[in-house]
């Protein structure tokens, strides 16, 4: 009885978010161009802010130097491009490998410092990694360097898109953009979902909950943590290199810029709700929203945002979507696990009672 | 003789950047928490600084006098009614909250003052210099690193010789004990902070004498702070001294080399130091 209550009730939330897919799919085909990319930033953003909350909200890494792979993954991009004539989209893969190769080292210096050393040592480690970019004379050291004219219109499949929905190369080439962060995000929100509910994923959430506990039956936290941070450099990798197709130029302050890539996530989680999956899209909503009522009062949006992240940070911890669920107990991606039938509480037989 | 005037130029940056982390380090010795405000309160210092010299008509170091009690009292609210409110086991609150607060007065300064560089003008002192044997030294560069180490030894004398200091130490060691023995962590924490706070407006009056600021500096300030704290060790404030000279004298080493490496000689400096010696160079409580 409690299985079809819970299973009809899931339903619901699979259908309205497939819908919800649908729509978003469908958008560069119907909406004018403004909207694809208002929402292209809108799903990078919220890319990254999954990547981060997998990072702080489950694995326990506060890491404050997320934009070392969004430029990493943004000059590898421009260099695949530039120096080395790939596709963009092959550009787009490199770099998150080459975010997920940096993150090998970066692992080796940060994971021997712990809480607060570690995100200061993220930090130091991406203010590095801009200089270093910064020294790169090939593409444009300090003053950057842009895409090569016409590199997007050149993109696989844009010539394609543009022929089949009959529209400017330009805007071919945003919707192929657009589909790819979308993708990413729905790959992105899966992976994670299914992640969370292995036997790793478990683990994870074991070792975040009490450490001496998640050792003592077998958890490895070394080794996970480990893992998340290399798979969330690949994924910020990705996703940064695919921001920057869109913005066609590259320098080092820009790519490797903490308030853009690591200070709006941070805030997008915390208000959306830090270490629970609907929390970044939540807070991307909210950002969103944010920049645009307060678009005409300068760094105004800024100061709100931050303020606003102070405030869930003292009156409610898990945020707008963990506030929301705990009140009405509705959840589309339950993470809990219920203990097997053997473990639960039984009532005690009187008869045991007596002896 | 070059390479001398190098590491002399060095030794009286690393005056300044230990300035900056000495407020810093107190706090993080005393409750963990990193308050990633450190470098924008710095910078909002030296605006208060600059706007009490125009209100007044004063000299810098007559108006750092006045603005430096109010940071106290800035300090001490900070912690009272915010800080106190999220410091725990996690350390993710408080690290979002003062990263929030980063945010906040950064932009804050950027929409009352714009982002037009400003600058504390101290008058005929700031260009004059000292012959000290075969090198010459800035005089406000050598009155930097000499604060430094006033600010330090006072406040190592106010650790180690007076009441309040013996309660900064019980809490920093063992705040449950602490509190058995009479001693309340929450008001030894907004002393701290107001404590730090002071320090900050002193780091705020060289920042501003010695070079132009923004509202947008800040960050970078906290950087090289951080690095001179965790280099020095939790909880030693002579380390963070020594610290703040390890950064200064990279900085100025790699300058030498290639002006566009200053900065990056003092990241790789700290990245060496942390991965041989993983608590800094004098740690002296257990983090």
């Amino acid at each position: 009885m409690a299985n079809t209550s819970s299973s009809a009730s899931r339903s619901l939330p699979i259908v309205l978010g497939l819908a919800l897919l649908a729509a978003m799919i469908a958008v560069p085909l119907v909406a004018p161009r403004a909207v694809t990319q208002d929402l292209f930033g809108i799903l990078t953003l919220l890319v990254l802010a999954m990547n981060w909350n997998m990072l702080a909200g489950f694995a326990g890494l506060v890491s404050v130097g997320q934009q070392a792979f969004v430029g990493i993954g943004a000059y590898v991009m421009f260099a695949a491009v530039i120096l080395w004539g790939f596709d963009p989209l092959v550009g787009v893969l490199l770099g998150g490998v080459g975010a997920a190769l940096f993150a090998i080292p970066m692992a080796f210096f940060a994971f021997r410092l712990h809480g607060a050393y570690f995100a200061i040592g993220t930090w130091v480690v991406a203010d590095i990694s801009r200089l270093a970019a910064g020294q790169y004379k090939a593409l444009g050291g300090g003053t950057g360097t842009s895409l090569p004219k016409g590199t997007t219109k050149d993109m696989f499949g844009v010539q394609f898109l543009k022929d089949l929905l009959d529209v400017s190369s330009a805007a071919a080439a945003d919707a192929m953009t657009y589909w790819l962060a979308l993708a990413l995000a729905v790959v992105m929100l899966v992976a994670s979902y299914l992640f969370l509910r292995s036997r790793a994923g478990l683990g994870l959430q074991a070792i975040r909950d009490n450490m001496q506990a998640a050792r003592a039956v077998g958890v490895d936290p070394l080794r996970l943590k480990a893992s998340v941070f290399l798979l969330t450099a690949f994924g910020t990798g990705l996703c940064g290199a695919l921001i920057f197709i869109q913005i066609t130029r590259v320098t080092p302050d820009a790519a490797f810029s903490v308030l853009d890539w690591t200070a709006f996530v941070i805030f997008v989680v915390v208000i959306g709700g830090i270490g629970t999956l609907p929390g970044p899209i939540i807070g991307v909503i909210v950002f969103y929203i944010l920049q645009r009522l307060l678009a005409d009062y300068g760094t105004l949006y800024l100061i709100v945002l931050g303020a606003l992240g102070i405030v869930v940070m003292l009156f409610s911890r898990s945020g707008l979507w963990g506030t929301f669920s705990a009140k009405t107990g509705i959840d589309p991606f339950p993470l809990s696990h219920r203990p097997p039938a053997s473990l639960r509480v039984q009532p005690v037989p009187s008869k045991a009672v007596k002896a | 003789m070059n390479l001398l005037d190098t590491l002399v130029q060095g030794i009286l940056l690393g005056g300044l950047y230990a300035l900056f982390a000495a407020g810093l380090s107190l706090v993080f010795g005393i409750m963990r928490l990193v308050n990633l405000a450190h470098g924008d309160m710095i910078v909002m210092a030296a605006y208060l600084i600059l706007g009490v010299m125009n209100l007044l008509g004063l000299h810098p170091f007559v108006a750092v006098l006045i603005a430096a009690p109010l940071m106290f009292a800035v300090g001490w609210a900070l912690q009272t009614y915010v800080l106190n409110r999220v410091l725990g086991d996690d350390i993710l609150p408080p690290l979002l909250v003062t990263f929030g607060l980063s945010v906040v007065i950064q932009n804050s300064l950027l929409q009352s003052f714009s982002a037009d560089s400003q600058k504390l003008t101290a008058g005929a002192i700031e260009a004059k210099s000292l012959a000290l044997g075969p090198i010459a030294v800035g005089v406000m560069p050598l009155l930097t690193l000499v604060s430094a180490v006033a600010v330090i030894f006072a406040l190592n004398q106010l650790f180690y010789r007076t009441a309040l200091g013996r309660a900064f130490r019980a809490t920093s060691d063992d705040a449950t004990t602490a509190q058995l023995m009479g001693i309340r962590p929450q008001s030894v924490f907004a002393m701290a902070t107001g404590i730090a706070m002071v320090v900050a407006t002193i780091a705020a009056l060289y920042l501003g004498t010695r070079a132009n600021f923004d509202p947008s500096i800040g960050p970078a300030r906290l950087l090289y702070a951080f690095e001179a704290v965790i280099i020095g060790g939790l909880g030693s404030l002579w380390g963070t001294l020594a610290g703040g000279i390890v950064i200064g004298v990279a900085q100025a080493f790699g300058a030498v080399i290639n002006p566009e490496w200053q900065i990056l000689a003092g990241h790789v400096a700290f990245v060496a130091i942390l991965l041989l010696r993983p608590r800094g160079l004098f740690p002296r409580a257990n983090d």
